[in-house]
């Protein structure tokens, strides 16, 4: 499926022989009624890279974000992962490859810190000595002590560890994909960033292929390999973050106004 | 004035009245926990099935003891009766809390279970029915308390049970069978309360 693939505005790569995108997005609309929320809207996301899905509450970023592991479809057009259209994936197999990491967390508040990590090596039936490993392992990563943390329970901590256990949960099966949903916008500002050097750490170590949603631009810029900048439902800008400060789409530029206009560190709510 | 064999007559009318609400209670559970998981996953029959229920804890339940009597097979004069209606009693606050409980459940937990590639199945056990147990249990220890002092007026149909000795003292202006009737059920009722919410509390870790 190499050749006549719609590709928004990429690098020019050769793109004959290349294997298919981690995922891509094919002429995708999504409609709630006569409420049009994706429009036409086309992209894929290369192995290994972030890809930032920025935009005002609303632009549509979350429901393109859901498609990705089924928990939506496309009214017109499809989504593919790993160069299958999801409506062909079994749902559950293709979820338990994908990590899920969204704002408010989710942990299950009857579980200990270490169940809510394990949870997905737990339900695909790995040994319990390797999840036991893996879970230390992570939380260690997470820079949250495993013999500290391990047994309690998700109330017990702040919301940036919550976070951090969000994050580690996501990776515990070790997941061909990792999807972001505003992870760190209920954070304050100081454990945001803290959160955003830990998410860079993370990435660096274990390569994998992310989308971000974000309506923050400096998270964005800070992270992405690719942003993709949208406007109610459409896709404005797909630019590398260099490229992506000189891009003139008005949207575009109604956000790098937000870098230039606020030099103090509050986050920017786009509601 | 107390008679002879009285204590007995207690014991025994007691331990026919504690079979009777744990027969009626077992069958509410067994139905009213599995409709309530039903309903919530399917919308539209919530209102009906609620509405029903509803409308069977509105019945004064001396006339639903009547209204059952003349019905083959569920009806008739005796314990099947009574067991009939105290079930439909039951119902509604088991279905309800059951219902609440797992709709109660955290939006966003709900969504990381699905999106973490839970089956609906993993989902209810694991996810849904831990965090509703609480709730449920409350409606199951509400509607056990509430069965056990309308299990009184089973003896109208000839259930018999406790109510057999608040009739006969009624009937005889008699306060001390009265009284032999209302004490051990109240004394159950305490019992049932205190131990059901013993166990609830266990649950409260969520």
């Amino acid at each position: 499926m190499g050749g006549s693939r719609l590709a928004v505005r990429r690098e020019p790569v050769d793109s004959s022989l290349r294997p298919p995108a981690a995922v891509e997005f094919r002429k995708v609309s999504f409609r709630i009624g006569s409420n049009l929320i994706l429009d036409n809207f086309s992209f894929s996301v290369e192995p290994g890279e972030t890809l930032v899905l920025l935009g005002r509450s609303g632009s549509g970023k979350t429901t393109a974000l859901r498609m990705v592991n089924g928990l939506l479809f496309p009214t017109s057009g499809e989504v593919l992962v790993d160069g299958r259209p999801t409506t062909a994936w079994d749902l559950i197999e293709l979820r338990r490859g994908i990590g899920y990491v969204i704002q408010e967390v989710g942990l299950f508040p009857h579980f200990t810190i270490g169940e809510n990590v394990g949870l997905v090596p737990r339900l695909a039936q790995w040994p319990p000595e390797k999840i036991a490993i893996r879970t230390r392992d992570l939380l260690e990563q997470a820079g949250l002590p495993p013999d500290e943390f391990l047994n309690r329970y998700p109330r017990e901590l702040s919301g940036g560890q919550r976070q951090r256990v969000g994050v580690a949960r996501a990776l515990a099966a070790d997941p061909r994909l990792l999807l972001f949903d505003e992870p760190f916008g209920a954070l304050d500002p100081v454990t945001r960033l803290e959160l955003q050097d830990q998410f860079l750490a993370l990435r660096n170590r274990f390569q994998k292929t992310s989308i971000f949603v974000t309506h923050d631009v400096r998270e964005a810029l800070r992270i992405a390999s690719r942003i993709a900048l949208l406007d109610r439902g459409r896709l404005e800008t797909l630019a590398t973050p260099d490229k992506f400060l000189t891009s003139l789409g008005p949207q575009t530029r109604a956000f790098l106004a937000v870098l230039e206009k606020g030099r103090h560190h509050g986050t920017q709510d786009g509601t | 004035m107390i008679r002879p064999g009285l204590l007995q007559d207690i014991v025994e009318l007691t331990s026919e009245h504690f079979v009777l609400v744990l027969a009626a209670m077992s069958i509410a559970i067994a139905i009213g926990i599995p409709i309530g998981i039903l309903l919530t996953r399917h919308r539209s029959p919530r209102g009906l099935v609620l509405g029903f229920a509803n409308v069977m804890q509105t019945v004064p339940s001396l006339a639903l003891f009547g209204f059952l009597i003349p019905i083959p097979l569920i009806g008739g004069i005796g314990k099947r009766t009574a067991i009939v209606s105290l079930v439909l009693y039951a119902l509604l606050p088991i279905l309800r809390n059951t219902l609440t409980g797992i709709l109660g459940v955290d939006g966003a937990v709900r969504e990381s279970a699905v999106a973490m590639g839970m089956t609906g199945r993993q989902l209810l056990w694991m996810v849904e029915l831990p965090l509703a147990a609480r709730t449920i249990l409350a409606g199951v220890r509400i509607a056990t308390v509430t069965t056990i002092g309308t299990a009184t007026i089973a003896a109208a149909i000839g259930g018999g049970g406790l109510g057999v000795f608040i009739f006969r003292g009624i009937a005889s202006v008699d306060t001390t069978q009265i009284l032999a009737g209302a004490i051990p059920a109240a004394l159950l009722a305490l019992i049932a309360d205190g131990g059901l919410g013993w166990i609830e509390k266990r649950f409260s870790a969520a």
